[in-house]
């Protein structure tokens, strides 16, 4: 099985740590990765912010550093979904990108996902016992990849206390572009957001997504609300370093 | 209504500062959401209505000529009489003449949007007609001369304590009284003027092309009362409320009063064809239906942006959309607010007047997932922002920017220097792991009201270079 990370810009240059969990979780479990490393950006905010001629560029680059593989897979929902969903479209009229991209949007798999549906496991090996965490829904996981149950499963099975906010399925209010377009409007949401979560008193925050984290950790810090903030693959991988200790 | 779409920004500022209207819109979006689930979880078989539903409407709009026809004759054959508008302006006027001709003073009107859009009431005015809203949140609206912020709750934005005090200015009710004093206050006014009034406006939230028959929801009885005592029914409606069949009906009775206010059915739902017939013994002597276009044959015409008219107007949308939570309908600027104005409104107005409308959302996908006609709101909402670009409504600082990023994103050499060089710089930004930088374009309108995590001293593609054990 060829197996390639895919690790999103905003892992890349924000949250390495991220895709570092990512690939020690994905070896954890037997699975051997590679990291092409001429892969760049999806180019979802060029193609949000409505420049698909550029994206359609951004998106060829894409097919060509990840074709050949059995598997793509990253820590990521919202990047996902603009493969999966969103470069079929953008090549409709082009038969030849169209049929790559319907192959690429069938071997790319949101972590999570890929590791309870690929792999089929529940239990990594992870322990966060005793863990409170919350669980924040990014829209595109939830909406676009289906990711609602995956996250989840995986935290329970390492026996995280998981806490279920109010607006958990509320967007944060990043939206890539639109946050700083509609700077007042996306600070706004975030500002909602926070309510149910400081409703929930967890220890941890977590998501599937950089980009929602980015938004989260910016709000919290402007409004002193001090909450550890950790993407789920980074949740689950302290899990089963603690395990590791413990055995 | 007047159009202020152009104002976007600045009508959002005004909105998130305004106290009152973030009690009201806290108040009323999280008590439809509750109220929505549990309507729908009631029905089994929702999401197959939804998609029923989808169908019938996306039938009907690739057919419409044909529907229209028939709904005419159906209406005529019955003694109705069918006016087609082609914008606002001409749609008053006929109503206009034949409150004239008819030696109408007063009309009593139940709610209409479309009616908001071609300034109805204005139009009665400015002819010595007195218009009396019927509909409780209109009528607040009315005798506070303010305009309807959301689809089906036109007064969202106030709170009850903003309205008791109106009311007690305005009608002399007591400063404390109770949700149930105002509202019979209202009705003691509004019952003068169903008793009174010489024609009767209505919407029309389907109209049945096979049998000629408009249908209402309602929940208040004033819709039954206007369409009912007044000597002429007047419906006013966009081509695009034709359904083809009577049986295509208890569908849309299903879904859309779940999706609008959480019920599984509302108090009334007046079945209207045609006027009084002979051995009636009650109803108006006319029946006349106005059908409005106002720049909806073009939506029609244009097959990325048709699905807009599916909508059935329930809301749901708005409630579930956090950008609409957070700023509510009138900074929006124009009848429909919400996502599903954001769609509609760019084809009704233009996009020039519209464009920041479409990018007024995180594309989170809350609206496409609840709408009962499943139009694909987010993709309608990327389609309206591609053609702003095709048309060059965007800044030409913006397109310069995707360009480059375009640019490096196809460069792997090139994306690898630049994040370098971007980490780099922003080392010396950086003051306890959050950037410090609000001369910086982009960056400034982030840290106008949030932090930004300094970006990693070491990307991941550089440890992986090293080696990860």
């Amino acid at each position: 099985m060829r197996v390639a990370l895919f690790a999103t810009c905003l892992a890349d240059q924000l949250f390495p740590q991220v895709a570092v969990s990512s690939v020690k979780i994905l070896r954890h479990l037997g699975v051997k990765v590679d990291f092409p490393d001429k892969q760049t950006c999806c180019g979802q905010p060029a193609y949000n912010a409505g420049y698909h001629k550029e994206t359609k560029e951004i998106a060829e680059h894409h097919l060509n550093v990840f074709e050949g593989y059995d598997y793509v897979v990253l820590p990521s929902g919202s990047c996902g979904a603009m493969v999966k969903t969103h470069y079929p479209e953008l090549f409709s009229e082009a038969p030849e990108l169209y049929r790559r991209s319907r192959d690429l949007s069938e071997r790319t798999y949101e972590l999570t996902t890929f590791i309870t549906e690929i792999l089929g496991k529940q239990d990594i090996g992870s322990n966060l016992q005793g863990k409170r965490v919350t669980y924040h829904d990014s829209c595109h996981a939830m909406r676009f990849m289906q990711v609602k149950e995956a996250p989840r499963t995986l935290l329970t099975a390492a026996g995280a206390e998981l806490i279920e906010t109010e607006g958990h399925d509320v967007c944060c209010g990043f939206g890539g572009l639109f946050s700083v377009k509609m700077p007042d409007i996306s600070s706004a949401m975030g500002r909602a957001k926070l309510v149910g979560i400081q409703a929930a008193q967890a220890e941890v925050l977590t998501s599937t997504d950089g980009g929602c984290l980015m938004q989260l950790i910016g709000t919290m810090k402007r409004n002193n609300v001090s909450l550890e903030v950790k993407h789920v693959a980074e949740l689950l991988w302290e899990g089963i370093e603690r395990q590791q200790v413990l055995a | 209504m007047e159009v202020t779409t152009q104002n976007f920004k600045d009508n959002v500022k005004e909105s998130l500062k305004d106290t009152q209207l973030q009690t009201a819109l806290q108040r009323a979006t999280k008590s439809f959401i509750g109220r929505r689930k549990t309507a729908v979880a009631s029905l089994e078989n929702f999401e197959a209505l939804r998609d029923y539903c989808g169908a019938i409407k996306a039938h009907t709009l690739s057919y419409l000529d044909y529907y229209l026809e028939q709904l005419t004759t159906q209406i005529e054959k019955r003694g109705g009489q069918v006016h087609f508008a082609h914008d606002g302006e001409e749609a008053n006027r006929i109503i206009v003449d034949l409150a004239k001709a008819k030696n109408v003073k007063t009309a009593i009107k139940s709610k209409s949007m479309v009616s908001e859009e071609t300034h109805l009431n204005d139009a009665l005015e400015q002819n010595d007609i007195i218009p009396i809203e019927t509909d409780l949140g209109e009528y607040i609206l009315q005798i506070d001369g303010d305009v309807p912020s959301h689809i089906i709750a036109p007064v969202l934005h106030r709170t009850r304590e903003y309205i008791t005090k109106l009311f007690h200015e305005k009608l002399g009710t007591s400063p404390d009284a109770t949700p149930s004093e105002l509202t019979k206050a209202a009705r003691k006014v509004l019952r003068e003027g169903f008793l009174n009034a010489d024609m009767g406006i209505s919407g029309v939230n389907f109209a049945v092309a096979e049998t000629g028959t408009v249908v209402l929801v309602e929940n208040e009885g004033n819709i039954r009362f206007t369409t009912s005592m007044p000597r002429i029914h007047v419906a006013v409606m966009g081509l695009e409320k034709v359904i083809p069949r009577l049986k295509d009906l208890p569908a849309f009775l299903s879904v859309l009063p779940r999706s609008a206010t959480g019920q599984k059915a509302t108090s009334y739902v007046s079945v209207i064809t045609g006027a009084k017939r002979e051995g009636d013994p009650e109803g108006p002597d006319e029946f006349h239906l106005v059908i409005i276009d106002s720049g909806r044959s073009s939506v029609l015409a244009d097959p990325k942006l048709r699905d807009a008219l599916r909508c059935i107007r329930c809301g749901a949308c708005l409630n579930f959309c956090p950008v609409y939570q957070n700023v509510g309908g009138h900074a929006y600027g124009w009848v429909y607010p919400g996502p599903i104005g954001a769609i509609l409104d760019p084809g009704l107005l233009g996009l020039e007047k519209t464009t920041s409308l479409p990018q007024a959302s995180s594309l989170c996908g809350a609206c496409g997932e609840v709408c009962p006609v499943k139009i694909p709101i987010p993709d309608l909402l990327i389609e309206h922002r591609k053609r702003s670009v095709e048309r060059g409504l965007t800044p030409s600082a913006e397109k310069a920017g995707i360009g480059a990023f375009a640019f490096m994103a196809k460069h792997p050499t090139v994306w690898d220097v630049s994040t370098k060089i971007g980490r780099y710089g922003s080392k010396f930004l950086s003051r306890d792991g959050f950037l410090e930088g609000n001369w910086i374009p982009v960056l400034k309108e982030w840290l106008r009201e949030r932090d930004f995590q300094s970006p990693a001293k070491k990307s991941f593609r550089d440890m992986w270079k090293d080696g990860i054990s």
